[in-house]
Formats: structure tokens, C-alpha cells, sequence
């Protein structure tokens, strides 16, 4: 089990350390060259410019994620049980759709020629969408994959938050509403510090997932369109690191990569692991 | 009495709101799958069809390799869940029942490498096989499912067995049973919901997985289904979007099923790994 687990992680030390590029591959032994490959990425502006781009993307996703996921479980609380039965119904089955089949769907609704979304949007009178092209700016391009992956993610938010909503105790919410205390205040003052555990767990799962997306924004956007100007973290190392066969430049990345990751997920598995303790 | 009334009905207008907006997507995979080529094409959207054909299904199934890859699917799915299953069991049995040395470091590997964004660990993977010989073979593949699904299924596992009451398997060792007579008869059946669970999450895990198919599998006839999928739109400037949600509708089918089997299990499971460890 440890070797299972360690041995890719020496395997990435090491090769971040080494030459490896195509002929190394072939020999199957990289050249030792200590911290230059971690040099030349530091000295790159793009990894710094993908960097911003990806904590700017992460912190946005999360934040939707995590606020729209909040905001649909307070309603399932609110509404009456065939409606939630239906609400839940559907975010399980939307759970469900492998992220690949949720790409081409994206493809598809977004379309230039006819995509639903434009005559949606046309409909309501947002705005003239007629054949509107999404994926001409990298901002317009990073939102449609936004709306692809908090689409994706809500279902695991919304139903663990809800389980945690039901936790509060009832009594507690009715006492506080008959002090007369306003809705918003008996969510902060009685509500929220049950269910915070909770939001906490989720919203560094959520930094970690979407810190190092790769398969929606990479399809979405598309091979042909991917450039240095709208790199995310798994892409840049993915281009760099396996499509240009410098894999000493890819695992110097992945490291700086993880590293970020690891730093940032050590509230959740600090916490994990003090309960892991307990047991 | 009668305001509340009118706003509990005002909630669950919000509600069928999100519901319709959250599953448009899927509904119009489905829908279109089933379009006839004019409705698909009209500027003017249909929305339900009114017309249906399943020659978009067969325009999917006749594309070179759907079969081949999904028979890939199956046979990496199949023995990783297998394999993974065995391992994870007594992995987690050993942690859940038996201190031992370095079993902090162990769980901290667990939830580590369960953390771990999969595109960080594609070039050591990719190196490491490469040197195996194992590109470009279902074997490589289903080695690195086994890395990503293990941890997961331990971890989760384990909930399950620190659940099952000490006392019982003491009981039966004390009437006579043999450790291992306990184990099969006592620890096996109480844990099998939970091997259902993690089985069929890790079925849903690697019929999922796209990344490191994507770069460890080269041949078409050698792909699984969300590569072959993810090749679906090509080059071609037309693209045919009725066979490709037809396609994708088949490749949904198997994980939704699934999905609808354990839904309750892996909230569970994930709340009861974070909650009560």
C-alpha cells in the first residue's frame, strides 16, 4: 500500500530534478541537474500570470459553489416535501453525468450556430445573443466553463449542506424567531455555527478540486484554442510537462502545484486527522 | 396562517425553479438525442421531440471503436473495482482494528493522495509506466485507477468497520469461531453494504476518469469511452449533434444507474468519513 501510494511522489521529486525530455523517455533514465528546471519555471512570467489566473478562477468557483449550494439547501428546508423530493431527485441525477458527457452537453448548448443558451437568454431579454460566440475572450471562456463545473459541483454542496441543516435543532430556530430575532440574525447567530464544520470541509475540497481542474476547461475551451494566455494550473503542466515531452519543466510544476494545493488543504486534513485520533 | 401558506408556495415555485434550471441540461441531452436533423438544426429550438428517431443512436454505434472502448471501459472498470476492493478491505480492517506503527503517517498518506488534483501526478505516472512498458496498455491504465480509488475506498471502508461494535466479533471468537470463522461470517456480511458503497464508487470513479486515459492511451482501438467521446467532435466543422449526445447519452446511462443505486451510501459516506471518522 505505501509503495502504491509513495512511489509516484519519489517519482515526481526525482524527475523534477533531471533532464527528461523525449530521449530520456527512450533511455528511460533522466539527467540529474539539481533545482534548474523549479529555476526556469520561477523565472517564467506565465507561470506566475497562470498562477493569478487560477487562484482568481478557484476563488470564484468555490465562492458560487459554496453560496449557491448554501442558498438551495436553505430553500430545501423551506419548501414542502414533494418539492424537495423533486429538487433532490434531480440534483442526484445531475451528480451523476460524467464530466466528459457534461462537456460535449456544454459544447452543444453553447453552440455558435443555434446554442439554446443564446436563444434563452434572447428570450428573456438579457441581451441580444443571436449567434453569440462564448469562446472569443478568455474571460467569456472561463466563465462558460465556471458554469460547467459549479453546475457539477452543486449536488455534492447542496445535499451535504442540507444533511447538515437538518442537524440544527429545531427548537433553538423557533426560541430565537420568538425573541423576536430577524431571519438573517437566527441563521448567524444559531445556524450557521452548526453547520460551519461542514461549509469548512466543503470549501477546501472545492479549492483543492477546482485549484487543479482539468478535463472541463481543457475540453470546453477546446485543444485547438488553448494558449499560454488561458492557461489554468492543469492545463499549463499538461502542455508544458506531457505535450511538449519536457517532463522534468512538467513534474518541477506539478510540484509547485501540489505544494499550493498541500498548503492550502491543511486546515482540511489537520481536521481530518484529528478525527482520525479520536477513533 | 394563510401568509405563511403563501410563502411556503412562493419557496417551492423557487424550488421547481432550481429543479428545471438544473436539469435542462441533462433533459436536453436526452431531447436532442432523439431529434430529428430539421429540428436540431432550426434556429427556433425544439423542445421536446416530437418526432423521434433513434438514428442518431445508430449514426453513435456506427463510429469506428464505440464497441472496442467500451469494452476498455468495462474491463478497466471491472478489475480495478475488484482488485481495489480486495486491497482496500484488508488495508482497512488492519487500520480500523490493529494499531500499528506509522498508522498516523498512513492515514495522512490516505487523505493526502485522495486530495491530490490527478493532473499533478500525470508526468510521474506517465514516466513510471513508460519504463514498465505499460503506455498504451489497459494494465498501465488500470494501475493508476488503482492508486487514485484505493485511498478513497479505505478511507471510507473503514467508517464502516469502526461501526460494526467490537464485542460482536469477540462474541463469536468466544463460542468457538475461528478468526478467520469471525471474520467471514461476523465482520464480512455487516461490512458489505459498505463494500457495495466504495465498489461502486470506484465503477463510477474510473468509467469517469478522463485524464490519464487521455495520455496514456494512444490508439483508438485501445481508448476508453470518455476519450473515444471526448475525439467525438473532431476537426469537422459540422458537427453532428445529434449522434454526439446520442453518444453521450449511452456513455451517462451505466454511472447514472449506478448513481441512483448508492446515492443515499456515498453522502453517507462521506459525511460518516468526515463526521464520525
Amino acid at each position: 500500500m505505501g509503495a502504491i501510494l509513495g512511489y509516484p511522489i519519489y517519482s515526481l521529486v526525482r524527475i523534477s530534478l533531471e533532464r527528461y525530455g523525449l530521449s530520456e523517455l527512450v533511455q528511460h533514465r533522466g539527467v540529474y541537474i539539481g533545482l534548474h528546471n523549479f529555476g526556469l519555471v520561477l523565472h517564467d512570467s506565465v507561470f506566475w500570470h497562470t498562477l493569478l489566473r487560477t487562484v482568481v478562477f478557484a476563488v470564484a468557483n468555490v465562492a458560487l459553489t459554496m453560496v449557491i449550494g448554501t442558498l438551495i439547501a436553505l430553500l430545501l428546508v423551506r419548501v414542502s416535501t414533494g418539492v424537495r423530493l423533486l429538487v433532490t431527485a434531480g440534483l442526484v441525477l445531475v451528480w451523476s453525468m460524467p464530466p466528459v458527457v457534461a462537456v460535449q452537453v456544454w459544447n452543444w448548448m453553447t453552440n455558435v450556430q443555434n446554442g439554446v443558451l443564446d436563444y434563452v437568454l434572447t428570450e428573456l431579454h438579457v441581451g441580444n445573443f443571436f449567434q453569440h460566440n462564448w469562446y472569443t475572450s478568455t474571460f467569456s471562456e472561463l466563465a462558460m466553463v465556471t458554469t460547467l463545473i459549479v453546475w457539477g459541483a452543486l449536488p455534492f454542496v447542496v445535499i451535504t449542506v442540507y444533511a447538515a441543516l437538518s442537524q440544527v435543532p429545531r427548537e433553538l430556530i423557533e426560541a430565537a424567531e420568538i425573541d423576536g430575532a430577524r431571519s438573517w440574525r437566527v441563521f448567524l447567530d444559531v445556524t450557521m455555527p452548526v453547520i460551519m464544520p461542514v461549509l469548512l470541509i466543503l470549501t477546501s475540497l472545492s479549492i483543492l478540486w477546482d485549484f487543479g481542474v482539468f478535463t472541463q476547461p481543457y475540453l470546453l475551451i477546446g485543444q485547438p484554442h488553448i494558449t499560454t494566455g488561458n492557461y489554468l494550473m492543469g492545463i499549463y503542466l499538461f502542455e508544458e510537462g506531457y505535450v511538449r515531452a519536457n517532463f522534468g519543466l512538467g513534474a518541477a510544476i506539478s510540484i509547485l502545484m501540489l505544494a499550493i494545493v498541500a498548503a492550502m488543504s491543511v486546515v482540511y486534513v489537520r481536521r481530518m486527522l484529528r478525527i482520525g485520533e479520536v477513533t | 396562517m394563510s401568509g405563511r401558506t403563501a410563502r411556503r408556495g412562493g419557496w417551492n415555485a423557487v424550488g421547481i425553479a432550481v429543479f428545471v434550471v438544473s436539469v435542462f441540461p441533462v433533459f436536453w441531452m436526452i431531447s436532442t438525442a432523439f431529434k430529428t436533423d430539421d429540428q436540431i438544426n432550426s434556429l427556433t429550438p425544439t423542445w421536446i421531440p416530437t418526432h423521434p428517431t433513434l438514428q442518431h443512436f445508430r449514426d453513435a454505434l456506427a463510429k469506428p471503436y464505440f464497441w472496442t472502448d467500451v469494452k476498455n471501459s468495462l474491463i478497466v472498470v471491472a478489475v480495478t473495482v475488484s482488485i481495489a476492493m480486495v486491497l482496500a478491505f484488508l488495508a482497512a480492517v488492519a487500520l480500523s482494528k490493529y494499531r500499528f506503527t506509522g498508522r498516523k503517517l498512513f492515514i495522512v498518506l490516505v487523505i493526502g493522495i485522495q486530495m491530490l488534483p490527478g493532473a499533478g501526478l500525470i508526468i510521474p505516472l506517465y514516466i513510471v509506466l513508460a519504463r514498465y512498458h505499460e503506455v498504451n496498455t489497459l494494465t498501465g491504465v488500470i494501475l493508476v485507477y488503482l492508486t487514485g480509488v484505493l485511498p478513497f475506498s479505505v478511507w471510507t471502508l473503514r467508517g464502516f468497520i469502526l461501526g460494526i461494535p467490537k464485542d460482536l466479533e469477540e462474541a463469536a471468537m468466544v463460542d468457538g469461531s475461528t478468526r478467520f470463522g469471525a471474520f467471514a461470517r461476523i465482520l464480512l456480511p455487516l461490512v458489505a453494504p459498505g463494500l457495495v458503497a466504495t465498489s461502486v464508487f470506484a465503477f463510477i470513479t474510473s468509467w469517469n476518469e478522463y485524464i490519464f486515459a487521455r495520455i496514456l492511451l494512444n490508439d483508438g482501438s485501445k481508448q476508453t469511452i470518455t476519450v473515444w467521446l471526448s475525439y467525438f467532435l473532431g476537426t469537422s466543422r459540422e458537427t453532428d449533434w445529434g449522434a454526439l449526445m446520442a453518444a453521450s447519452t449511452l456513455t451517462a446511462i451505466p454511472v447514472v444507474i449506478f448513481f441512483l443505486l448508492i446515492q443515499r451510501r456515498i453522502a453517507f459516506g462521506l459525511t460518516a468519513g468526515a463526521v464520525r471518522g
